[in-house]
């Protein structure tokens, strides 16, 4: 058929979806039949953002409410800003979660200093070490006065991270450097 | 963004420019075509032809680093075709102030240059207002004035004539002057342009004065406060602007509260130093508040160990001096200064500047804790190819997180719309949420410090964190919430309302500076204003639009500040409350409303005082001048306040391949040049390069390179170039090549398509190359980073990396040898 990218975007501008296949001569007729009987939902819809970009899409979660499992994640077609759509990021979200190449973190790693690879610790362990190399740090490099007037920082601790964080996260990890004294905070906004 | 996504379909003229939308903002498309089917013209002003250029009606090239050559010549033209909304000029900018008779500018520099300082700076003094006897800026209302900011606007444009303009950008003139054309017929009062900019604007030496020459445009034709209008940063990640409002940086706390500065040695001193003040009673000055928001901010840290008696618990807050920014951050770690790092989602292996000597630099820790999803490239630098781990003596902790679906909070997306989410299934294994993170290490610090003293653990052990911790470490984050958003200490009345202990204070109109109030964050004062989880306003899903229909949602969710969706919006309307434009009016006077006294209608307004006129013209007393933020009440075209100079000045890049014909300042004169004998020059590196994204990879890479059906879209990095360049060079798509820069070495397979064309400019053929830059030497996609390439060094006044204009040499081959 003669088919212009001028006569194309007209047709799916002036019409929907359907009546655009229909005028590349597809027919949606069984596909409106299958639809119309298939049950939309098999588990529990849970609204989230995406966590990619700054548009702040909206997706559904789908869950399986007696395993637990996450069966599918599509995007909001209630949000106003999508309005159903994602771009390719946001459409694999469910492998994020779902991790078919078991490349997400699941327990505490430590490293020692010139080791070549990770070991395990407990969340309980890793947390009293890190403390410990914290507090040791932070008195070393503590200066308390300069020049008769007050600074009340270390100069040897840095904090990086994160804008994918949770605005309520940001705020706690804003909260806790300040008070533990450090002043190399930045994060992505920066650069 | 002042503005909002939904709101770019309001556009009557869209400009992409430092964006490449379509591409890294895939669904904002869905309202530019909106925009388009509404009749508006799309604009794409890029160094490459890029996806946003496909869905453009008009692309004009132009070269890396030029943006302020470019738009100051968008500005001339307006100023020479009397393309000026002059009402809206007059009454809402400072392009009427008459400014002292010190200022003046001579071959690239302005009034009060000391090259000795380090870096080199302005005294801003020489670029003051005049003052009329009461302290108020004198003001010319004809704009004639010599030395109005109007006429000195005027003179300073002058310069940027569309020759000039072209023969440094390498834009072709006739597609220029079309630009300009279509862009300044939105001077009308019923025409509006929208512009749309993210890192292509930013990430440059002079990347605030980018921006600068934007906003001075679209204050000359009006389109600031209104609908389809506005200065539209695109934020790059889901809640950069979250973070960024709780002030993950080191100049500012949370509300952008203002870190102290060494030699404030009370609150006192501080809030002094930090609040603005006018003599002028028609401004709002809203940042007067500022002493309420710090002692608010000081009481949610320290609670009842925050008294008046001690100063909130002031100088329990480190006080700095000097630039901490992540490029200094990183050159102190290459001294061997800094000796542990905090790493949350960040990759900067991947993501920073000058990524070899950050490396380098992340070497010399003592320890490292990162905290991620994924192993990143940062968390496994010490086994990375070409390095021997016995050598490196950085203990690591690599502790999991939970990713996005499997928590409950909110994001702030670019339109400032602060959305709540769910937490749909439980992370993997161990992972905690990195609120559960933080919290073990404020728990585990305070016990280390409760069980030796140490140096000055007061702040550590006197921090509030009552979030009832659950029994996985997990803190109550609606309890977070509702402290960002602040609640009443004691009983008490404000406003004529009374208040008791602990309720949630409605909005940031309410709080106090006498420790009668608290919040984690002023702006969000208004986000959750009750006890329970429906009082939580970031939790709505009201489809309903405003009575005004131009897309705001007033009812979903909920944005900063008090929900207002448009800012800067009391500068939509005309003096008497009418809207510039009613075809797409924000706000609008109803007389009739409130019995008589009449009130505003639509979204939130920018404050809700009346309008500057009563309806028979004379002067309303209890108005205030529409941008409240600012000391002066209106918008500047003119900047008293800026690092490089009060008006945006076109200079070159720190590398670059020509001189600059405006002035014998090669480059920005006021930034911070770290490693002058590291600038690459044109002989040995004649081509421009710059780095990209790819809307298949996000960021580092973390997330997408370990994402199987990313990694199957996109799997491997590559140099884009022009035929031109590749013909010169022997290459051939696909083939592998080397890209030199001062930095370093980077190989991947050319690609090479009609989507770069080399600049002819100044007699001369100039080539720029394009790499994306997600990849790293971690995760189930691999290659070599981008920023292997790019230079440490940043704006004048951000100090954000110019990661967009630098230069390189391209090679055919690969790289002979691992480089580390």
């Amino acid at each position: 058929m003669d088919l212009s990218r001028r006569s194309f975007l007209a047709a799916s501008g002036a019409a929907g979806t359907g009546a655009l296949l229909g005028f590349l001569g597809l027919d949606l007729q069984p596909s409106v039949a299958y639809a119309a009987d298939a049950q939309p939902t098999r588990g529990r819809i849970y609204t989230t953002i995406c966590p990619y970009c700054g548009v702040g899409c909206g997706a559904t979660v789908e869950v399986d409410e007696q395993t637990g499992k996450v069966l599918h994640i599509e995007g909001d077609a209630d949000h106003p800003i999508n309005e159903g759509a994602l771009c390719s990021k946001g459409a694999s979200l469910f492998q994020i979660h779902d991790d078919p190449a078991q490349r997400r973190l699941r327990t505490v790693k430590h490293r020692k200093p010139g080791a070549s690879d990770w070991e395990e610790l407990s969340w309980d362990q890793a947390m009293q070490m890190i403390a410990a190399r914290f507090k040791q740090t932070r008195d070393e490099t503590w200066v308390g006065q300069r020049n008769g007037q007050s600074v009340n920082h270390t100069t040897g601790i840095a904090c990086l991270g994160g804008a994918a964080l949770d605005t309520e996260e940001c705020y706690l990890l804003a909260k806790a450097m300040r008070a533990m004294g450090l002043v190399w905070i930045e994060h992505q906004a920066r650069i | 963004m002042t503005n909002h996504w939904i709101d770019l379909r309001n556009a009557d003229v869209v400009m992409i420019c430092g964006s490449n939308a379509v591409e890294n903002h895939p669904i904002a498309a869905r309202w530019i075509q909106k925009a388009k089917e509404n009749g508006a013209v799309v604009l794409s002003c890029d160094p490459r032809y890029t996806r946003t250029t496909s869905f453009s009606d008009h692309y004009c090239k132009m070269r890396s680093g030029t943006d302020i050559a470019f738009v100051s010549g968008m500005i001339n033209y307006a100023l020479q075709n009397d393309r000026i909304n002059k009402e809206y000029v007059r009454h809402y900018t400072n392009a009427t102030f008459i400014i002292n008779p010190e200022f003046e500018f001579n071959d690239g520099l302005f009034a009060g240059y000391d090259s000795q300082t380090d870096p080199p700076s302005y005294d801003k003094s020489k670029w003051r207002y005049e003052l009329d006897s009461d302290g108020v800026p004198k003001r010319d209302m004809s704009l004639e004035h010599p030395r109005c900011v109007y006429q000195l606007m005027k003179r300073h444009y002058a310069r940027y004539d569309a020759d000039t303009v072209c023969n440094i950008t390498g834009s072709p003139k006739s597609v220029y002057e079309k630009i300009c054309d279509v862009y300044t017929s939105t001077w009308a009062p019923d025409r509006v342009a929208t512009w749309m900019y993210a890192m292509g604007t930013t990430q440059h030496t002079h990347g605030t004065q980018n921006i600068r020459t934007y906003v001075i445009l679209q204050l000359l034709l009006g389109n600031v406060g209104v609908a389809g209008g506005g200065i539209n940063a695109l934020r790059g990640e889901s809640n950069v602007q979250g973070s960024t409002d709780m002030a993950l940086l080191f100049h500012i706390l949370p509300g952008y509260l203002k870190t102290p500065k060494i030699g404030q040695e009370t609150l006192a001193a501080h809030n002094e130093a930090s609040t603005p003040s006018t003599n002028d009673p028609l401004s709002a000055n809203w940042w007067g508040n500022y002493p309420k928001y710090m002692a608010s901010l000081l009481k949610a840290f320290w609670g009842n160990h925050a008294t008046e008696a001690n100063d909130f618990a002031f100088n329990y807050l480190g006080k700095i001096s000097g630039n901490l920014s992540h490029i200094s951050l990183f050159e102190s770690m290459y001294q061997g200064n800094i000796k542990g790092l905090f790493c949350f989602g960040q990759n900067p292996a991947v993501g920073g500047p000058n990524c070899r000597k950050e490396l380098a630099a992340i070497e010399k820790l003592d320890w490292l804790v990162a905290v991620d999803i994924f192993e990143s490239d940062t968390s496994v630098f010490w086994k990375r190819p070409g390095v021997d781990p016995s050598k490196i003596q950085t203990e690591v902790f690599l502790l999991p997180a939970a990713a996005s679906m499997e928590k409950e909070g909110s994001v702030v997306n670019s339109g400032r719309w602060a959305q709540w989410r769910y937490k749909a299934a439980e992370p993997p294994g161990q992972a905690l949420t990195d609120a559960g993170v933080v919290t073990k290490l404020v728990q585990a610090v305070r016990a280390a410090y409760e069980a030796d003293s140490g140096q000055f653990p007061d702040p550590i052990l006197h921090l509030d964190w009552n979030y009832n911790v659950d029994e996985h470490g997990e803190p109550d984050i609606h309890m977070v919430a509702k402290e960002i958003n602040g609640q009443f200490t004691r009983d008490c009345e404000v406003n004529g309302k009374p208040f008791r202990k602990g309720d949630q204070v409605p909005s940031f109109a309410y709080l106090q500076a006498d420790g009668s109030t608290t919040s984690g964050n002023w702006l969000y004062c208004n986000a959750y204003t009750g006890p329970n989880k429906e009082d939580n306003k970031m939790a709505r899903r009201g489809k309903e639009d405003a009575v005004n229909q131009i897309g705001l949602y007033p009812n979903w969710s909920w944005c900063w500040p008090v929900n207002r969706r448009i800012i800067y919006n009391r500068a939509s309307v005309d003096l008497y409350g009418n809207p510039w434009n009613p075809k797409h009016w924000v706000i609008r006077w109803n007389p009739a409303l409130k019995d008589g006294a009449g009130g505003w209608e639509g979204d939130v307004p920018d404050g809700g005082w009346p309008p500057m006129l009563t309806p028979d013209g004379s002067a309303n007393e209890s108005t205030k001048r529409p941008f409240i933020m600012r000391p002066e009440g209106v918008a500047c075209v003119f900047s008293t306040s800026l690092n490089d100079g009060p008006f945006p000045e076109h200079y070159e890049p720190l590398e670059s391949p020509l001189r600059n014909p405006m002035s014998s300042r090669q480059y920005n004169p006021a930034i911070k040049v770290w490693e002058p004998d590291q600038i690459g020059d044109p002989s040995e590196y004649p081509i421009v390069a710059t780095t990209y994204r790819v809307s298949e990879h996000w960021q580092a890479g973390n997330m997408t390179r370990n994402t199987p059906w990313l990694v199957e879209l996109m799997p491997d990095v590559f140099v884009e170039m022009s035929p031109a360049l590749a013909r010169a060079k022997g290459v051939n798509h696909g083939d592998w090549v080397r890209v030199i820069t001062k930095r370093g070495t980077l190989e991947a397979r050319a690609f090479v398509t009609n989507r770069f064309e080399p600049f002819f400019i100044g007699g001369k053929y100039v080539h720029q190359i394009g790499i994306p830059w997600h990849w790293g030497f971690n995760g189930l996609a691999t290659g070599d980073s981008a920023n292997m390439l790019t230079p440490h060094v940043g704006d004048a006044n951000t100090m954000i990396p110019e990661y967009k204009a630098f230069l390189c040499q391209v090679e055919k081959g690969r790289r002979q040898e691992v480089q580390v």
